[in-house]
């Protein structure tokens, strides 16, 4: 893992024409809005900026980049250094409807150029917005036109800059946000690891690790058959199914979206059983299993077990008095985890922790 | 009245245990109610009938064609009943038209009005057919949905709800028509409540509806359940819930929480290929689908859904007091309250218990 990754604050600019999607994007995944609220929001002036909690360990600095000419004018010049600087991710969004993609892609390779001259390590993603607008039978070659231009304009990043075809309409946002975060992820293979490992010993077809706010994945481990499950795009359909969820239960019982979380949801079939709980101050793990009571029952255990481990690698290096009372309740179970047939995967955990 | 003696042979072979399921009115036909929408072109008859029985996004419906003939569908679900589309166009009455055949063997005549068009030359009609109804086919339910009120302020709206009650219930005393059973709704198909005019409409065709309310009456009484729901799956129409006030937030909430269960299910319900060299752990005794949600806040269990058969879930809506380990309680209540349901509906019964 390189140290450039293990940083915690992580400059991430959301930038693109006017009018593109950039502000309705960020307050569907970061503030709980629903697609039609988005109406409801102004033209940003200037730059607004956000810092989002994702996985405890890792601080989004997101700046949200008025598209107006005027203000990408000032960008590049007075403020260069302070807006290009140290930016560990550029999201640039271009309207699929747009009237003047020319002009836009020009517009585009300043930034490019500004980019590469302050943070040549940056990471560039180009989303390819509004797609809804399009006929479904046009979209696939459209936007292989679109991203194709681009990228001949893109530069120094000419060989890493990755295309997402996006709406807020459906899970395509969702789909694109899950890479850029996956990529911002300063620990995704210890993650993963664990989860692993943790499938294994529950049995579990999926486990998919979910952040708690913004219901964007952060990884998932799928075993033996559920490979072949023909939804490949399941992961993005479930976050937005949560989200309209979320939005749904914070309306109903009036709690603001924000904090309308439910400690669990179980859905049991004669096919499959599912389960979502929470897993640390920030995640929400998601399981699928076989349908069986037993292995449900037993999942759910060591699902609760195994929450301070995962704690661990979500708040980095200090732990924080406030999670640690959190999982106070865990830390009881800890004699019992010992009789638990869990103790197997537990020497294997340790090493991995090791090298953490 | 001449036919009513006809309405005491039940049209299954199953013996009635509670009553005939048939209307005065009906024939001994197939013993399908049916619910006529009829209204001024464009009011959103068609609209409707693809937004509630065939799950089209509210937003596709912009699309539709003019209906230029009657359109028939049958309905199956846990009782089959026949939506008729009459378009706007023609005089029913008229001699050309086979008025036996339209009228005989109806449930409920649903009437549509655009709320945001000039809606007295609808008043007229509706009242015409009203009063040639009457004469022929008294025990008609007359529905009125004052429709697309999505548009309207909330002054607005309700002004012109009172104003069309008033108008269809002064012309019909003019008449001489007193007290006609007309209902009227304020609907759009935009939200919920669409689905919840129709649940009421369906409701009054259930002759088992007092069982039904009575049964759901105690299992919330047994397990303190603050609202209870039998939906109908696919169209996501309650057709019968306990009788404390009901709002339509709570049958929001309900009927999203439907979604979110059918939508994963989806996803992981696949027809899996059978597991080489891992015996699959087959038990019996959970195919109903079964749903629990917990809420963080209070540790208490909020939403509850269990599947009664291939076309109803139950759906509770926990109060307050409801903890977790009240579950088993609950589990044991709507065991019981499927059982009895079987009695009511027997053709469900029928269906499900075959292999026997």
């Amino acid at each position: 893992m390189n140290t450039a990754k293990r940083q915690k604050q992580r400059k991430v600019l959301l930038m693109g024409k006017s009018g593109a999607g950039k502000s309705s994007m960020r307050s569907i995944v970061f503030s709980n809005y629903v697609a039609k609220d988005v109406r409801r929001l102004g033209a940003t002036i200037d730059v607004e900026h956000s810092n989002i909690k994702f996985m405890g360990n890792l601080m989004l600095n997101l700046w949200d980049c008025g598209g107006q000419d005027g203000f990408v004018e000032n960008y590049l010049t007075h403020q260069r250094n302070h807006v290009f600087g140290s930016v560990a991710v550029l999201i640039f969004v271009f309207d699929i409807e747009s009237r003047e993609f020319q002009a836009d892609v020009i517009s585009y390779s300043a930034i490019i150029r500004a980019l590469e001259e302050c943070s040549p390590g940056a990471k560039v993603f180009c989303l390819i917005h509004k797609m809804d607008l399009v006929q479904t039978r046009l979209r696939v070659q459209l936007f292989e036109e679109r991203a194709e231009y681009i990228r001949s304009a893109s530069e120094g990043f000419r060989d890493v800059v990755e295309f997402w075809a996006t709406s807020i309409w459906d899970q395509s946002l969702y789909k694109a946000w899950t890479q850029i975060i996956y990529f911002l992820i300063p620990n995704a293979g210890t993650i993963e690891a664990l989860l692993q490992q943790l499938a294994e010993i529950v049995d579990a077809r999926e486990l998919i690790l979910y952040e708690r706010t913004t219901c964007l994945m952060v990884t998932h481990v799928t075993r033996g058959v559920e490979s072949n499950n023909p939804f490949t795009d399941r992961f993005e359909r479930i976050s937005s199914i949560l989200k309209t969820h979320k939005q749904s239960m914070a309306k109903h019982t009036g709690i603001p979206a924000g904090s309308a979380n439910f400690a669990e949801m179980q859905i049991k079939t004669g096919r499959f059983m599912f389960f979502i709980t929470r897993l640390t101050e920030n995640t929400n793990l998601a399981a699928s299993i076989p349908a069986s009571e037993q292995v449900f029952n037993t999942a759910r255990i060591n699902i609760q077990l195994v929450r301070p481990k995962f704690a661990e690698l979500d708040i980095a290096a200090k732990p924080r008095p406030g999670i640690q009372q959190a999982f106070a309740h865990s830390a009881d179970s800890e004699g019992m985890r010992r009789e638990d047939d869990l103790s197997r995967g537990r020497g294997k955990e340790a090493v991995n922790l090791g090298e953490f | 009245m001449e036919d009513l003696p006809d309405a005491d042979t039940p049209p299954t072979d199953m013996p009635p245990r509670y009553h005939t399921g048939r209307l005065p009115n009906s024939k001994a036909g197939d013993g399908k109610p049916r619910l006529l929408l009829m209204g001024q072109r464009r009011s959103g008859k068609s609209s409707i009938s693809s937004v509630v029985f065939h799950k089209l996004p509210p937003g596709e419906t912009l699309y539709l064609e003019t209906t230029t003939h009657i359109k028939k569908e049958s309905m199956h679900s846990f009782m089959d009943f026949q939506v008729w589309d009459l378009p706007g166009q023609f005089n029913y009455f008229d001699p050309e038209f086979d008025v036996e055949n339209i009228f005989d063997e109806i449930g409920a005549l649903i009437w549509v009005i655009d709320a945001q068009d000039e809606y007295l030359e609808a008043i007229g009609r509706l009242n015409q057919t009203i009063l040639n109804l009457q004469s022929r086919y008294p025990s008609i339910n007359i529905e009125v949905f004052v429709h697309k009120v999505d548009g309207l302020s909330e002054d607005y709206k309700s002004d012109t709800f009172r104003d069309i009650i008033q108008r269809v219930q002064d012309e019909l005393s003019d008449h001489g028509y007193e007290n006609a059973p007309v209902s009227f709704y304020q609907t759009s198909i935009y939200d919920h409540s669409i689905f919840e005019a129709f649940s009421k409409v369906i409701q009054k065709l259930i002759p088992q509806l007092p069982t039904l309310e009575a049964l759901l009456n105690s299992l919330c009484a047994a397990c303190r359940i603050e609202k209870a729901y039998l939906f109908d799956i696919m169209s996501k129409i309650y057709i019968a819930t306990d009788t404390s006030p009901t709002d339509i937030g709570s049958y929001e909430i309900c009927s999203d929480y439907i979604d979110v269960v059918i939508d994963i299910s989806e996803i992981y319900g696949w027809d899996r290929p059978a597991e080489e060299g891992k015996k699959e752990l087959i038990e019996t005794g959970n195919n109903d689908a079964e749903s629990l949600i917990t809420m963080e806040r209070k540790g208490n269990n909020y939403l509850y859904l269990r599947e009664i058969n291939k076309y109803l879930a139950l759906i509770c809506l926990m109060g307050d007091d409801s903890p977790q380990d009240k579950k088993s309680i609950i589990d044991y209540n709507v065991g019981v309250f499927q059982a009895a349901l079987k009695q009511v509906f027997p053709r469900a019964d029928r269906e499900q218990l075959q292999p026997e």
